[in-house]
C-alpha cells in the first residue's frame, strides 16, 4: 500500500505547495537498516543523575559523539534527558529549556528520550502503580514524575521530520544501568522504533543482556508466529527471521498457500492450525521440539475483526472474534508456561490494538478483546517470570496493510494523517517493534503493552 | 556399491512375479530384515499434500498439469520444512497430458522450492499412475539407490490437450519438410474438410471404443450390483469426507489453491434418497435396469498430490516423523478385451497375490481402501472376493478371500466424494491412509495394516500395503 500524498508532499512542486497551504507533511521515516542505525549528529545528554551518567557511558560505547550541553553542538542526532532524580515539578525545567534551545538543531530522524521514574497516574502502557519495589512518592514526588509523561508527549507532537520523543521508566529498585534501560536507549534510538512515538517502555527489573547483537538480536532462538500467511504476521515472521531466529510460520489451513509459499521461502516448515483449536498449544510445541529441539519464542499474531455496531452484533461475531483474539492466546500461553520445553528465557508477544485502548465505533466486540490482551499480558508477567521469560503486548495504530486498505478512500487518507507523524505505519514497523521486545535486550521489559501508532491521536 | 549390499538388493523379490512359497518366504524375510547398510531399508511415508480436487471447469480451469503439480510439491516441502532440500528423486506424472509437458515432473520440480539439482522423471500407468511412483520411489528407497524421494501425479479435464486430425497433422508435417513452394502446396493437396475438426481425448478404451463408465456397466450388471448398494457407497462417501474435514483430518494434508480449501465435488449432505432420484447415465442400451448415475461414479476432476517418501535414517536426520511404511505393491492386468473380464477388475486379481505375499488375509488388515472410480466397482470387486465361484476358478483359491468389514472401508471418503483427477488419486488414498494408520496406531498400541487397491484404464490394477511404524 503506497502513500502516495506521502510521496507527493516529498517531491518539488507537491513540496512547495503543502508548505504554502499549511498542509500536512510526513517525511519518509528513518527505518532500521544494517549498515547503520543510530541517528546523525551528536547525542546531547541533558539532566544530572546516575541514569544519565549510563546513557552516556553506553552511547560513547556505541561510537557517538556525545555532549553534555546543548550550545556545544550544531547538529543534533538525539537529545536523552535524565529526569530520574526529579523530587517536585521545578526541577523539570532546566533541561526543558536546554532541550527547547536544541529544538531547532534536531536532524530528521533524530530523537528525544526522557528517562523517569513511574508514578501512579496517567497510563503508560504499564501497571506501573503496581511495580514491585514501587516507592511511596509524596505528592509533589508524584506530580514530577507524571510532568514527564505529560511534557514528553507535547514534545512528540510538536516534532516534524520524522523526529519521535519516547521516554523509558526505571522502576524505583532498577539500576540505571540496567541492561533493560540500556536495551531500550538503543531500541528508541533505533529506526526499528520508526514508527513508535509518545509512548514509554518501564524497566521493571536488572534482567536481560544489553550487548545483543543489534543486527540479529534474536539470533539462534526458536519462534512461532501466529496468523503468518498475510499481511503483519508475515512481516513479523520475515523480520524475525532477518533478525536471526528460526521461525515456524503458523496460520488456519485456509490461508495454507501463502503460508506454504512463506516457509518453503524461509526454509521452515510450515503449521496449518487453527488457533482456537483445543490441541493448538501443544501442536506448535510438538512441531518446535521436534524440529528444533526447543521453543523460544512465539508471537500471538493471529486476529480476526467482525465489525457491527453494538445495536447490530450478533452471538456469532461476538464469539469468534473473542475466541481467536484473546481466548487462544489465553489457552496456548498456558500450555507453554505449563511446559518444560520451552528455551531458558521465553518471551512472548500478543498483538493488541489501539482499539483495545481507546475503543473504536463498530468494534466492541474487537476491542474488548484486545483490551483483554493488555491485561492478561500484565497478569502473566509475573508467571512467565518465574521461568525467566517476558511477555509484552504491542498495540498498532493505523497500519498500512490488506486491512487498512479496505478502509474508504477519503477516510483512510484522515485515518492514516491523525497522528504525529502524519502518516500510517508499515507492517515492518510492527514487526520491529516485536523483534525488539523478545530479544534479550528487552529482558527487563515485562507485562508492558507498548503501541506502535505514530502517537495516534486515537486513545493518546 | 558393496559387493555385500548388492547381493543383499538382488535378493530382494521383484513386486509381479510368482507366488511360490520359497519366494514368499523371501518377502516375508526381507521386509522384516533388520536394516544394515544402505539397503535393506524401510521405506516410510512421512508427509502427504494435495491441492483440494476441484470439478472440471472450475476454479482450476486455466491452471496447467505443471501448475498444479508444482503447487502440490511446494505444499509438502513447505508442511516438511524441506525447501531447498535436493531428493533423491521426484516421481510423477499425468494421464491426459500435452505433448508440450514431455518432462511434466522434472519442469515441476524446477518450478518449486526444492533444490534444482533434484531429479525428476515421468510415469503414466492411467489411474494407477500415482500408486506406480509410491511404489518406484520406495524400491529405490528399499535398494540404498536413493535416501528420500517424491511420488505424486496430477490432472486436469479442464485443461486438455486438444490435437488435430490425423490427416491435418500429416499434411502439417509434410509442410515442414516441404522445400519449394510446389511442394508446400501439395502437402495440403490430400486434405479433405472432415480432417479440420479438433481430436478430443476421451475416456474410450482404443480397443473396444467403448467408454470406461459403459465397460463398469457391463462388470455391475454381471456381479448384480443394485442401485440402492451403489447409492450407498456413495453417500458414505461423501459422508465419511466431510466428517473428516470437519474433525481437521486434512488439516496436514491438503493446501489451498486458487482460493478452494476443500475438495468442490464434496455434498456432507448427500443421503441415499437424495442419490435415488438421479437418472442411469451408464448401461441404459443394456438389458437389465440401468443402475450407474453421475451421483454413484466419479466426476472429471483436476487436482495433484504428492507424497514424501524416504528411508527412516532421513526421517530421522530431517526430525520428520514417518507416518507408515510402504510394504510393497502388486500389479495386474486382465483381458477385458475379449470380455473374459471387466475392464475394472485387476485389482481383483493384484490383492489376493499380495496378500498371500505377506500371509495375509482380507480380514487380517485394518484398513482398506478401495479406490471408488465407480461406486460399483468397488461393489463388483468386494462380491468377487466372496465368490465361492470366482476365487475358485479365476484366483485358484480353495475357499473364497471373504468379505471386508465396512467399518474399515474407505473410512475418510474416496474418490465418489473428492473426486479423481486420474494420476493424483493414488498420492491422495497414500497420504491419507498413511496418517490414518499412524494415528490408529498410535491409539491402540498395535501395528495397524492397510490395504490399498486402484483400478487403472487397459484392464490394469495396482494394490499396495501400507504398515504402521
Amino acid at each position: 500500500m503506497t502513500d502516495t500524498y506521502l510521496d507527493m508532499v516529498n517531491s518539488g512542486l507537491g513540496k512547495q505547495l503543502a508548505g504554502k497551504l499549511g498542509l500536512p507533511r510526513p517525511v519518509t521515516l528513518r527505518r532500521f537498516t544494517a549498515a547503520g542505525d543510530f541517528p546523525s549528529g551528536s547525542v546531547l545528554v541533558l539532566g544530572r543523575g546516575a541514569a544519565g551518567d549510563a546513557a552516556a557511558s553506553a552511547l560513547l560505547g556505541w561510537d557517538l559523539d556525545v555532549r553534555r550541553h546543548a550550545q556545544d553542538v550544531d547538529r543534533v542526532g538525539a537529545v536523552v534527558i535524565d529526569y530520574t532524580e526529579v523530587e517536585s515539578p521545578a526541577d523539570l525545567a532546566d533541561a526543558a529549556l536546554e532541550l527547547a534551545s536544541a529544538v531547532r538543531k534536531l536532524r530528521p530522524g533524530g530523537r528525544v528520550i526522557t528517562l523517569s521514574r513511574p508514578a501512579p497516574g496517567i497510563g503508560t502502557g504499564a501497571a506501573s502503580g503496581t511495580l514491585p519495589g514501587a516507592r511511596h512518592l509524596t505528592p509533589s514526588q508524584a506530580a514530577a514524575r507524571q510532568g514527564v509523561v505529560g511534557m514528553l508527549r507535547s514534545i512528540a507532537q510538536e516534532m516534524r521530520g520524522g523526529v519521535t520523543a519516547n521516554g523509558i521508566l526505571l522502576a524505583d529498585d532498577v539500576a540505571a544501568d540496567a541492561p533493560g534501560v540500556t536495551g531500550a536507549l538503543r531500541f528508541f534510538l533505533s529506526g526499528r522504533s520508526a514508527y513508535v512515538d509518545g509512548q514509554f517502555l518501564t524497566v521493571g527489573d536488572d534482567r536481560g543482556d544489553a550487548d545483543v547483537d543489534w543486527v540479529h538480536p534474536v539470533a539462534g532462538k526458536v519462534a512461532v508466529v501466529t496468523g503468518a500467511a498475510r499481511g503483519i504476521g508475515a512481516q513479523v515472521t520475515r523480520t524475525l527471521a532477518t533478525s536471526g531466529a528460526t521461525v515456524i510460520p503458523v496460520d488456519v489451513p485456509a490461508a495454507g498457500d501463502a503460508l506454504s509459499k512463506l516457509a518453503n521461502e524461509l526454509r521452515v516448515p510450515a503449521l496449518q492450525l487453527d488457533v482456537t483449536d483445543p490441541q493448538a498449544g501443544q501442536k506448535i510445541l510438538d512441531l518446535a521440539v521436534s524440529r528444533y529441539g526447543r521453543l523460544d519464542l512465539v508471537v500471538h499474531n493471529a486476529g480476526i475483526t467482525r465489525d457491527k455496531m453494538l445495536a447490530n452484533m450478533d452471538q456469532a461475531k461476538w464469539d469468534s472474534v473473542i475466541a481467536v483474539n484473546i481466548e487462544s492466546q489465553l489457552r496456548i500461553t498456558e500450555t507453554l508456561l505449563a511446559s518444560d520445553q520451552l528455551g531458558p528465557a521465553p518471551r512472548i508477544v500478543c498483538l493488541a490494538s489501539t482499539s483495545g485502548v481507546a475503543g473504536n465505533r463498530g468494534q466492541t466486540n474487537y476491542a474488548a478483546s484486545k483490551a483483554g490482551v493488555i491485561g492478561a499480558v500484565a497478569a502473566t508477567a509475573p508467571l512467565i517470570a518465574e521461568k525467566g521469560g517476558t511477555i509484552n503486548a504491542v498495540a498498532p495504530g493505523f497500519i498500512e496493510s490488506d486491512m487498512t486498505a479496505k478502509i474508504p478512500a477519503a477516510r483512510r487518507q484522515i485515518s492514516r494523517r491523525l497522528n504525529s507523524l502524519q502518516q500510517g505505519g508499515t507492517p515492518e514497523d510492527v514487526a520491529q517493534a516485536i523483534t525488539f521486545l523478545l530479544s534479550d535486550a528487552a529482558g527487563g521489559i515485562n507485562g508492558q503493552t507498548l503501541r506502535v501508532c505514530g502517537q495516534s491521536l486515537v486513545g493518546a | 556399491m558393496s559387493e555385500n549390499t548388492q547381493n543383499t538388493a538382488q535378493s530382494t523379490p521383484a513386486t509381479g512375479t510368482g507366488s511360490g512359497d520359497a519366494k514368499r518366504a523371501a518377502a516375508t524375510a526381507a521386509s522384516s530384515a533388520p536394516q544394515s547398510g544402505a539397503t535393506g531399508a524401510r521405506a516410510v511415508v512421512v508427509a502427504g499434500n494435495r491441492i483440494p480436487f476441484s470439478r472440471a471447469g472450475g476454479p482450476y480451469a486455466n491452471a496447467s498439469n505443471q501448475d498444479m503439480l508444482t503447487a502440490a510439491i511446494d505444499g509438502l516441502v513447505a508442511r516438511t520444512g524441506i525447501a531447498g532440500e535436493r531428493l533423491g528423486a521426484v516421481a510423477a506424472g499425468a494421464v491426459i497430458k500435452h505433448s508440450r509437458d514431455f518432462n511434466l515432473t522434472r519442469e515441476s520440480v524446477l518450478g518449486s522450492a526444492l533444490d534444482p539439482a533434484t531429479p525428476a522423471y515421468d510415469v503414466q500407468m492411467a489411474c494407477a499412475t500415482g500408486m506406480e511412483t509410491v511404489s518406484s520411489i520406495a524400491n529405490k528407497i528399499r535398494l540404498g539407490q536413493i535416501q528420500a524421494g517424491i511420488a505424486g501425479g496430477v490432472d486436469s479435464s479442464s485443461d486438455a490437450p486438444i490435437a488435430v486430425s490425423e490427416g491435418l497433422r500429416r499434411a502439417l508435417l509434410k509442410l515442414q519438410r516441404a522445400k519449394t513452394t510446389a511442394q508446400k502446396l501439395k502437402a495440403f493437396k490430400d486434405l479433405r474438410p472432415g480432417d479440420l475438426a479438433p481430436s478430443v481425448p476421451s475416456s474410450g478404451e482404443p480397443r473396444t471404443g467403448l467408454s470406461m463408465g459403459e465397460h463398469q456397466a457391463l462388470t455391475t450388471q454381471k456381479w448384480g450390483i443394485t442401485r440402492e448398494a451403489q447409492d450407498e457407497l456413495a453417500a458414505a462417501s461423501h459422508q465419511h469426507l466431510a466428517a473428516a474435514y470437519e474433525r481437521g483430518f486434512f488439516d496436514d494434508l491438503v493446501t489451498p489453491f486458487k482460493g478452494l480449501t476443500k475438495d468442490n465435488n464434496m455434498r456432507p449432505d448427500s443421503t441415499v434418497e437424495k442419490l435415488g432420484g438421479l437418472n442411469p447415465v451408464f448401461g441404459k442400451k443394456l438389458s437389465g435396469e440401468a443402475t450407474m448415475t453421475a451421483g454413484n461414479s466419479t466426476p472429471l476432476t483436476d487436482g495433484a498430490s504428492a507424497v514424501l517418501i524416504t528411508s527412516e535414517q532421513w526421517a530421522g536426520e530431517h526430525h520428520l516423523t514417518p507416518l507408515a511404511e510402504v510394504v510393497d505393491s502388486e500389479a495386474a492386468a486382465v483381458d477385458f478385451v475379449t470380455g473374459n473380464e471387466g475392464l475394472l477388475m485387476a485389482p481383483a486379481y493384484a490383492v489376493p497375490r499380495l496378500l498371500a505375499r505377506h500371509g495375509l488375509t482380507l480380514q487380517d488388515l485394518d484398513l482398506v481402501e478401495i479406490h471408488e472410480a465407480f461406486a460399483s466397482t468397488v461393489l463388483s470387486i468386494l462380491a468377487a472376493w466372496e465368490s465361492p465361484e470366482f476365487c475358485k476358478d479365476r484366483l485358484g483359491l480353495d475357499t473364497p478371500l471373504g468379505s471386508v468389514d465396512r467399518a474399515k472401508l474407505n473410512v475418510n471418503g474416496s474418490s465418489l466424494a473428492t473426486g479423481h483427477p486420474f494420476a493424483a488419486t493414488g498420492g491422495r488414498i497414500v497420504a491419507s491412509t498413511a496418517k490414518e494408520l499412524a494415528a490408529r496406531a498410535k491409539e491402540t498400541g498395535k501395528p495397524q495394516t492397510a490395504l490399498i487397491s486402484v483400478c487403472a484404464a487397459g484392464g490394469q490394477g495396482v494394490a499396495m500395503l501400507l504398515r504402521s511404524v
